[in-house]
C-alpha cells in the first residue's frame, strides 16, 4: 500500500519500511527547537531526568529567544538568561538571542536549519511551519521537548492525512493568507485534529515559498499535527542557498491512502477575514465590511506574515500616504534579516513615514505578551494566526485576522477595509505575484 | 493516577483554548501554584475563587486547542483542578496533560450527563466516571496501550530514563 508524504518521512525516521495511520513509532529527529518559554520548562524537566547530563547532539538543537524579547520584565529576562546559560553549557551553536535572530519560525528556514524530508519537533505549536519545505514538523510541549533534547527521538502516532487540492485563480489582492483562512474556515478549528494536511494543486504549486510558509504555519489552526507541501525546484533552490547539508526529497506514493480528499476551488476568491473569536470564523471581506468596524490597532508581523514579501505589500499600499488618525499600526519584521532587508529597501522608512511604529522582531504582540497588547474594548485587525478571546491582550478586545494587504488597507481608512477599494486597477493585479501571494 | 478523584463539576463549551486557560501574559511564570491563580482566567475569571480543590472541569469537544504551552495543564493542576473530562482534546494539550500528570478523560456520554455543580467521582485506573448527584455512571475511553504504559510508568521522565538505560 502506498504512503502519503507524511508517512514516507515518518517511516524513514523510524527505520521502518512502511507505517500506517494510528501506528505508534519512535522517530529520530533532525532538529529540536525551543524558545525561551518552552526551553525554560524543558530545561527544568531535563535536569530531573536521571542519567541525562547532555543533549543528544548539540548541533541539532535550536534555541531562539523570541516570545518576551526584548525582556518585558525581570521574570522573562530570567527565562532568556536560563536558556542562554543552557546553550553555553551544552555548546549549542544555534542559539539566537535578541538582535541576532527573530521569530523562531522565520529564523530557522533563513539559517538553513530546515530541509525537505527532515523531521523537526519544536516547543511551539507553529513548528508546523516547516511543512512548507516538505519536512515533517510538529509542535509539542516542554516535557516532550526535554525528552527529544536527551534522546534525539520522539514517540509519535502516525496521523491519517487529509489531501487538499486547490484549483483556480483567485481574484485581485488575494494572498496565501486568504487561501489559508478560507481553508481553516472550511475545515473548522478541530477539522484536522490528529491529522496531517497535505497541500496539493495548481494554485499552491504557483505559490512563493513565503506563501507556502503562511499556509503550513496555520495548519495548527485546524488542529492538524502537521501541514506539508511537496518540495519543488523553488524549495530546493531556497534551501541550497542556505545550507550544504544533504537532504532527501520525499514524495507521496501515487497510491497513497488519504482519509479525506478536500477540493477547494479558489477561482475568483475574494480577500478573507477571520472574525472574533476563532480562526475558523471566516467570511469574505465584502460580508465583513457590510458592518462599519473601526479599528484601534493594526498589527503586521508574526511567524505567519512577518516576511519581507509581506512588508513589501504593506509598504506598497501605504507608500506616500498617512495611516488614519484614529488608530496605531505596529509592524514587527519577522527576523533581524527581514528587518535589515526591509531597511535596505526603504520599506521601513515608507512604513515609518506613513505613521507605523516599527518594532524589533519578536512574538510579543501576537500572543498578548507585550509590545502591542490590546486594551478593554479595543478592536484590532492583524496578520497573525489566532484570535481567541484574550489572545492579543484584554479578553474584552476583538481580533480580526487578515492578509497584510487587507490590514494595510484598513490602516489607511481606520476601519476594516477591502484592499480592492484602496488599490485598484493594474496596481492590484501587479501586487499579487510579487507578494506572499499566488 | 490511582486515588479516586472527587469534586464538583464546572462545565464549559467546545474549543476551550490555551489562551483562555492561561493567557499569554502569564506564560513567563514557572511556579505551578502561581500559574494556578490564573487558571481559566480568560474564559471564567471567577473559576479559581468559585472552585474547591478536587473539582473537575467538564467540557465539550477540542479542549485545549491552540498553543503548545505546557503551562496550560500546569495552571489547571496548580489551581487544584483534579481532572478534565471532555468529549475530545486537542493533540498537544493531550500529550502535555499526560506528561505533567493532569488526569484527563474522554467521554461524550459523561459530558452530556453532567451539569455544573454535579458531584463527580472518577476512578482513574478504570476510567469510570460517576455522577453522584444524578446516580449515573460512565466509562471513559481507554488509553491506547502505549499511552497506558507511559502513564503506568509514571510519565515521560521515567520512560526517558528507561530508554537511556537501554543505551
Amino acid at each position: 500500500m502506498g504512503m502519503t508524504l507524511t508517512e514516507k518521512i515518518l517511516a524513514r525516521h523510524a527505520n521502518l519500511a512502511s507505517v500506517e495511520p494510528g501506528q505508534i513509532i519512535n522517530a529520530g529527529v533532525d532538529l529540536v527547537l525551543a524558545n525561551e518559554l518552552s526551553a525554560a520548562v524543558a530545561i527544568a524537566v531535563m535536569r530531573k531526568i536521571k542519567g541525562a547530563s547532555r543533549v543528544f547532539d548539540a548541533s541539532r538543537i535550536a534555541l531562539v529567544a523570541d516570545h518576551f524579547v526584548p525582556a518585558k520584565d525581570a521574570q522573562s529576562a530570567g527565562l532568556a538568561r536560563l536558556m542562554k546559560e543552557f546553550a553555553a553549557e551544552q555548546k549549542i551553536e544555534h542559539f539566537f538571542d535578541v538582535g541576532r535572530g527573530g521569530i523562531e519560525h522565520v529564523v530557522l528556514p533563513e539559517e538553513g536549519l530546515v530541509a525537505p524530508g527532515e523531521l523537526i519537533v519544536g516547543g511551539d505549536s507553529h513548528t508546523c511551519t516547516y511543512g512548507a519545505f516538505g519536512a515533517f514538523a510538529t509542535g509539542m510541549g516542554s516535557t516532550d521537548i526535554a525528552a527529544a533534547f536527551v534522546l534525539g527521538e520522539v514517540w509519535l502516532k502516525v496521523p491519517a492525512s487529509i489531501k487538499i487540492v486547490y484549483s483556480g485563480t483567485p481574484g485581485p489582492m488575494v494572498y496565501a493568507k486568504d487561501i489559508m483562512l478560507r481553508t481553516v474556515g472550511e475545515l473548522g478549528i478541530d477539522g484536522a485534529t490528529y491529522r496531517a494536511i497535505e497541500y496539493h494543486g495548481s494554485t499552491v504549486d504557483r505559490l512563493s515559498i513565503t506563501g507556502r510558509i503562511t499556509m503550513a504555519n496555520m495548519a495548527i489552526e485546524a488542529g492538524a499535527k502537521n501541514g506539508i507541501f511537496h518540495a519543488d525546484e523553488k524549495t530546493i533552490a531556497y534551501v541550497k542557498e542556505r545550507t550544504d547539508r544533504p537532504f532527501l526529497v520525499e514524495r507521496a506514493d501515487p497510491d497513497a491512502q488519504y482519509e479525506r480528499v478536500l477540493k477547494i476551488d479558489i477561482g475568483g476568491l475574494e480577500p478573507q477575514v477571520a472574525c472574533p473569536h476563532t480562526p475558523d470564523n471566516v467570511h469574505p471581506i465584502s460580508q465583513v465590511t457590510r458592518e462599519d468596524l473601526p479599528v484601534d490597532q493594526v498589527f503586521i508581523g508574526s511567524c505567519t506574515n512577518g516576511y519581507i514579501d509581506d512588508l513589501r505589500v504593506v509598504a506598497k499600499i501605504l507608500d506616500g500616504k498617512r495611516i488614519a488618525s484614529n488608530l496605531r499600526v505596529i509592524v514587527n519584521p519577522g527576523s533581524q534579516k527581514v528587518w535589515m532587508q526591509a531597511a535596505q529597501e526603504g520599506v521601513l522608512t515608507t512604513l515609518a513615514a506613513a505613521g507605523c511604529a516599527v518594532n524589533t522582531p519578536g512574538c510579543g504582540a501576537c500572543f498578548g505578551g507585550h509590545m502591542g497588547t490590546l486594551g478593554d474594548g479595543e478592536r484590532a485587525i492583524s496578520t497573525t494566526n489566532r484570535n481567541y478571546v484574550g489572545r492579543m491582550g484584554s479578553p474584552k478586545a476583538e481580533v480580526y485576522l487578515a492578509s497584510p494587504a487587507t490590514c494595510a488597507a484598513s490602516a489607511l481608512t481606520g476601519r476594516i477595509t477591502d484592499p480592492r477599494e484602496v488599490v485598484v486597477g493594474e496596481a492590484a493585479l501587479a501586487a499579487e505575484p510579487k507578494g506572499a501571494g499566488v | 493516577m490511582e486515588a479516586t478523584l472527587r469534586g464538583r463539576a464546572h462545565k464549559y463549551g467546545k474549543n476551550v483554548d490555551t489562551d483562555v486557560i492561561i493567557p499569554g501574559k502569564y506564560c513567563s511564570i514557572v511556579d505551578q501554584a502561581e500559574l494556578g491563580k490564573h487558571a481559566l482566567e480568560g474564559l471564567d475569571p471567577e473559576y479559581t475563587t468559585r472552585m474547591e480543590p478536587g473539582d473537575l472541569i467538564v467540557a465539550e469537544t477540542n479542549f485545549g486547542c491552540g498553543s503548545s504551552r505546557e503551562v496550560a495543564p500546569i495552571a489547571l493542576k496548580g489551581s487544584g483542578t483534579s481532572a478534565v473530562i471532555a468529549k475530545s482534546f486537542a493533540r498537544i494539550f493531550y500529550r502535555n496533560a499526560l506528561n505533567i500528570g493532569l488526569p484527563i478523560f474522554e467521554s461524550s456520554e459523561a459530558v452530556d450527563g453532567i451539569e455544573s455543580g454535579d458531584e463527580i467521582e472518577v476512578e482513574p485506573a478504570s476510567g469510570i466516571v460517576r455522577n453522584l448527584t444524578r446516580g449515573t455512571e460512565y466509562r471513559a475511553a481507554e488509553f491506547p496501550p502505549f499511552m497506558r504504559a507511559l502513564i503506568d510508568a509514571g510519565g515521560l521522565v521515567p520512560y526517558v530514563e528507561k530508554r537511556l538505560a537501554e543505551g
